[in-house]
């Protein structure tokens, strides 16, 4: 661990203009603070923003709005959240540890790294943390590993249940970058395949920061609900999980959202699923059909084949408890 | 009835939950210093050179101490258990991991990120880092059981019996590596005033640290003094007295201040041995009455470098003594590779051996379509058959039977997959235990003071289980004084010497020193009550005395005991006393039972396996403190169950890394794994094993657990799996 300076500024725009000069920022600190011990990462100048007051949660039948430093036990408790988006409370509760949920934010949450392990130890090679040294991971102990979007490069996983949720309800984020400048992203957008380039993660500039999640309204989303397949019943990251929401209107399909989580390099949005769900009645075949074609085109390692089989499985009951 | 057995609060539970308990790494020592170690990326070959420019030049940093630099240290003596390496002694690199350097600085931010800076160039040659690959190099341990026990055994004909056989189980079961993960990491403060070293250290055993440390640095046992009066968990990682301890003190001396060293997390993955992976090959026979006709037994355990010590985990010895079988041959071996030296873990060969073992059973009684228990009682043990011996004592029939009473066994349907709750396959699973009943020589000085205080003080330790608590209960007991007027002292090497806390040994060892002390200590106060000019006692024999409630009372008379102790004109009455095994308990086979039910439900489309009931009936002799021993009881199956399900290291095959080296990682059981635990003391008042009749129960409950899941899981799906952890994929179809 090497020995940073910390600043706590009062204002994004202070935030941003300190992380453009070379800044990192740090939320909860529940992942990065473990990169830093670790030598991951060795920041030398840390961005606190704490201060920001960010922690606005906004949940109606209009759509969610969550500032990036809500905390994810406050989100995840929510009346509003509850009610009409309930596959992002779940997918909170299953993440982390209570401890690890009063510190965790949003938007931290969101940018959180890869568990896999070689990644995390810099003892191994790792194309993600050291661009072009390789990756002994694919052809190493890659059970956790990405069944789809990887590259010759890198398979490491996403790990964010909450991402997963957000993909799944099509989640904007509201970006602030240098000179008060403002845009958006839809999430399904925002994380980048790893390709030849594992070590850029998502589509932020430099100094970027996200200001908030936004998810418009969906009919979908008082039905939809979040299953996490693990080995260990709690305090684990997902081997496979599934996002859905449905709209059923006079026995027809009208909405269908569906990702999934464990299985991609990025949270994995899964519209070939959708597809074969929309108009249709939620009869269990249809379900059990639609569960079938997620993961085309998966390319799994060594010991990771039966994530895809647990994928369709996982989706299909994901989809059957919410349509129930 | 004495107090001996009462479910009494353990005396340091305040301190405990309220952070009084200081453990080793909590010692305030003035002007102490931090070091950290670094270790090497590659597992074999030799360090070429290193580069220390940048870290030296750190702010804080006071040495770094390479093998260019590290004292050499005396390799005479040492046991059998001695960790030889890596002690920073030569260049060569045998496992990745390895400790290479230790730097010392002011403070231990400045030590950590020196040591990121510290750069290594190496010399790499092809590592041994798959055991399947490496099996053609196994050999036959040199010091199995150290050197108490041959590692292969032979009774009858198990190859002609097996020929025979009605019906047959030839199988291979893998168990995984899998490491310790106390709470506590391994701690070590060192601190020479002259020749002299003191240490305070998170250990299984401060009598052989002292040891250790004296013959390492050369020095007098006396010179070396060894202080632990907590541990925070050892499970055996803590047993041996491993390369970090050493290197503190050698950078204590190095750098002329006392140093502090506690592990990372990651670094309890290398520096304090693992349970080994073993691949085990077990040939059974039954006839067709369900009598048991051959066992073989055939174990690999994976081993390290044979440079850095030896250890082999004793699958087999459970299979010569488990069952009556006229035909039994069992052999060990272990298989050389790159990694760390491999140690005990909770129930090292008996947990491990016996998810073989009693696999296999569940097999032959699935094959006889007998029910599992019944094909276990059709095989019960009378006598032990492998050393023609008596039991000490048995009690596992009525394991078996109040267990699966309370279990509801009678209502299992045979069938696999026939059972449901709801969607969820429901499996019951049964598993045999059992554990020898270890006792080593130990000492105890009491001290009966005239200010109403009794102490008791012997260099034994404990690992959170109970010894502070349930030596002064024998203590009470065997004085006859009240509970609260007794104080147990341990974890100081100044005090009388006791074994290692390994082998479930200390309650038997140190209890019966407990006792033997006692009772010493009582005689002389006889004594002196005789000698009193008050009591007129002078004529009376000590058969003419006894102890109550504090007070010696004889004839017309009682005085208190610190009373007498003040008359006598001393400030205390001070006696030593010891014991080991007594030549009576060698005329027995000495052991502990166990019997556990299991259920488990598997979900059938997801393969998510959870464990959501558990009895488990145990026969570990007499219980000294029944809430200490039910806590054990429960702990130790739910050691079990990670070991089922959930815990394994996965070491990456080019680089013999250890690729989950941290909690995260590295799956331990939370709550909501564990099920409602049933655990049943069953009475077992003898006297045979040892003079308190204590069997020893901190690693039997583990042992038959995940033999138990892995039948349940059978059970509930239809699918044998013979490797542990069972995971989601194995019963995913």
């Amino acid at each position: 661990m090497q020995s940073f300076q910390l600043q706590r500024p009062h204002t994004i725009d202070a935030a941003v203009a300190a992380a453009s000069r070379g800044g990192t920022y740090i939320a909860g600190g529940s992942d990065l603070m473990q990169l830093i011990k670790d030598n991951v990462e060795a920041p030398d100048n840390l961005i606190d923003l704490e201060q920001l007051k960010l922690t606005g949660i906004r949940a109606d039948a209009n759509g969610l709005r969550l500032e990036a430093m809500a905390r994810m036990s406050d989100v995840a408790a929510h009346p509003g959240v509850r009610q009409h988006f309930p596959v992002i409370s779940e997918a909170l509760l299953a993440s982390a540890s209570p401890q690890v949920r009063n510190m965790g934010t949003i938007g931290g949450n969101l940018l959180q790294r890869t568990r896999c392990g070689y990644f995390r130890d810099t003892g191994f090679d790792c194309n993600k943390r050291v661009p072009g040294s390789g990756c002994p991971a694919i052809g190493g102990e890659n059970r956790m590993l990405a069944i789809l979007g990887g590259s010759s490069h890198c398979i490491a996983t996403n790990a964010s249940d909450l991402a997963v949720a957000l993909v799944a309800l099509d989640a904007t984020l509201e970006l602030r970058g240098a000179n008060r400048a403002q845009r958006t992203v839809k999430l399904r957008d925002f994380h980048r395949l790893p390709g030849t380039t594992p070590n850029i993660e998502t589509v932020l500039a430099p100094g970027e920061m996200i200001e908030a999640v936004v998810v418009p309204a969906t009919p979908a989303g008082p039905r939809s609900h979040y299953l996490k397949v693990r080995d260990r019943t709690s305090f684990e990251f997902a081997l496979v999980s599934a996002a859905v929401a449905l709209q059923v209107n006079n026995g027809t399909i009208e909405d269908v959202r569906v990702a999934a989580g464990g299985v991609g390099t990025k949270p994995w949005h899964l519209p070939e699923v959708e597809a074969a769900l929309r108009n249709k009645a939620p009869t269990q075949q249809h379900l059990r059909e639609a569960a079938e074609q997620a993961g085309q085109g998966a390319q799994p390692a060594s010991q990771n084949a039966f994530k895809l089989i647990l994928l369709r499985r996982t989706v299909l009951r994901a989809l059957q408890t919410a349509a129930a | 009835m004495g107090i001996i057995g009462e479910p009494l609060d353990r005396v340091d539970g305040r301190l405990k939950v309220t952070g009084g308990a200081r453990y080793a790494g909590e010692f305030r020592v003035p002007g102490m210093v931090h070091a950290t170690l670094v270790q090497s990326t590659i597992a074999a070959g030799a360090i070429a050179e290193f580069d220390l420019n940048a870290a030296r030049a750190m702010q804080g940093v006071l040495e770094i101490i390479t093998p260019d630099n590290a004292l050499k240290l005396s390799t005479k003596g040492g046991g059998p258990q001695t960790v030889k390496a890596p002690l920073l002694q030569d260049r060569a690199i045998h496992y990745n991991g390895q400790h290479i350097a230790i730097v010392v600085a002011d403070t231990l931010d400045q030590a950590l990120a020196a040591a990121a800076r510290v750069r290594v160039r190496y010399h790499a040659t092809e590592p041994a880092t798959e055991m399947d690959a490496v099996l053609d190099r196994a050999y036959p341990p040199k010091q199995f059981r150290n050197g108490a026990r041959p590692p292969d055994s032979h009774r009858g004909d198990a190859a002609a019996a097996f020929v025979q056989g009605a019906v047959k189980v030839d199988a291979t079961y893998i168990t995984p590596m899998e490491h310790h993960n106390p709470m506590e990491p391994h701690a070590t403060i060192a601190r020479w005033d002259g020749e002299r070293l003191i240490v305070w250290t998170s250990t299984q055993g401060i009598s052989p640290a002292q040891t250790t440390l004296a013959t390492l640095f050369g020095l007098d046992k006396k010179q070396v003094h060894v202080v632990c009066p907590f541990v925070g968990g050892g499970f055996g990682c803590k047993g041996s007295t491993w390369p970090p301890v050493t290197l503190t003190a050698m950078a204590a001396k190095i750098v002329q201040r006392p140093v502090k060293l506690v592990l990372t997390r990651a670094q309890m993955f290398t520096s304090n041995g693992y349970r080994p992976r073993t691949i085990q090959k077990l040939k059974f026979a039954a006839d067709a009455n369900g009598r048991l006709t051959s066992m073989r037994h055939d174990g690999f355990s994976q081993m390290s470098q044979p440079v850095l010590g030896e250890f082999s985990e004793p699958v087999a010895l459970s299979t010569e003594m488990l069952y009556a079988c006229d035909n039994v041959s069992i052999s060990h071996r272990i298989v050389p590779m790159n990694t760390g030296l491999p140690t005990y873990m909770r129930a090292p060969g008996e947990a491990s051996g016996n998810f073989a073992l009693e696999s296999a059973i569940d097999e032959l009684a699935v094959a006889l379509k007998l029910d599992p228990l019944e094909f276990r009682l059709r095989n019960y043990a009378e006598q032990d058959p492998h050393e023609n011996k008596p039991f000490a004592s048995k009690v596992l029939r009525a394991c078996y039977q109040q267990g699966s009473a309370m279990f509801g066994w009678a209502r299992r349907q045979p069938e696999p997959r026939s059972m449901r709750n709801r969607s969820m396959l429901v499996g019951w699973g049964m598993a045999t235990g059992t554990y020898p009943t270890n006792q080593q020589p130990a000492h105890v000085r009491v001290r009966i003071g005239s200010d109403h205080t009794i102490i008791l003080q012997s260099g034994t330790q404990d690992l959170g289980t109970g010894t502070y608590t349930v030596m002064a209960q024998v203590a009470a007991e065997t004085l006859s004084v009240p509970f609260a007027s007794v104080r147990f002292e341990l974890g100081d090497s100044r005090f009388p010497p006791a074994p290692v806390s390994g082998g479930s040994c200390t309650a038997a060892s140190v209890g019966s020193a407990v006792r033997a002390a006692c009772e010493a200590a009582r005689d002389r106060v006889f004594d002196l009550a005789r000698r009193d000019a008050q009591l007129g006692w002078h004529n009376l024999p000590s058969s003419a005395l006894r102890m109550e409630n504090g007070d010696v009372v004889g004839p017309n008379a009682r005085i208190a005991l610190a009373e007498l102790v003040r008359r006598s004109g001393e400030d205390a009455v001070e006696t030593t006393a010891g014991a080991a095994l007594d030549d009576a308990a060698k005329h027995f086979s000495r052991h502990a039972f166990g019997a556990q039910f299991a259920e488990v439900q598997v979900d059938p489309d997801l393969g998510t396996i959870r464990v959501t009931r558990w009895v488990g009936a145990f026969d570990g002799g007499r219980v000294l403190n029944a809430k200490t021993a039910h806590s054990q009881l429960i702990g130790g199956i739910t050691f079990g169950i990670g070991m089922a399900l959930l815990e394994e290291t996965h070491l990456d095959r080019r680089s013999g890394r250890i690729v989950n080296a941290n909690v995260a990682e590295y799956l331990l059981p939370v709550n909501a794994d564990i099920p409602d635990i049933r655990a049943i003391l069953v009475p077992n008042d003898e006297r045979n094993s040892n003079p308190l009749g204590v069997k020893g129960i901190g690693e039997l409950p583990m042992v038959g657990v995940a033999a138990a899941i892995a039948n349940a899981v059978y059970h509930a799906t239809g699918k044998r799996v013979r490797k542990v952890p069972i995971r989601i994929e194995d019963v995913l179809t």
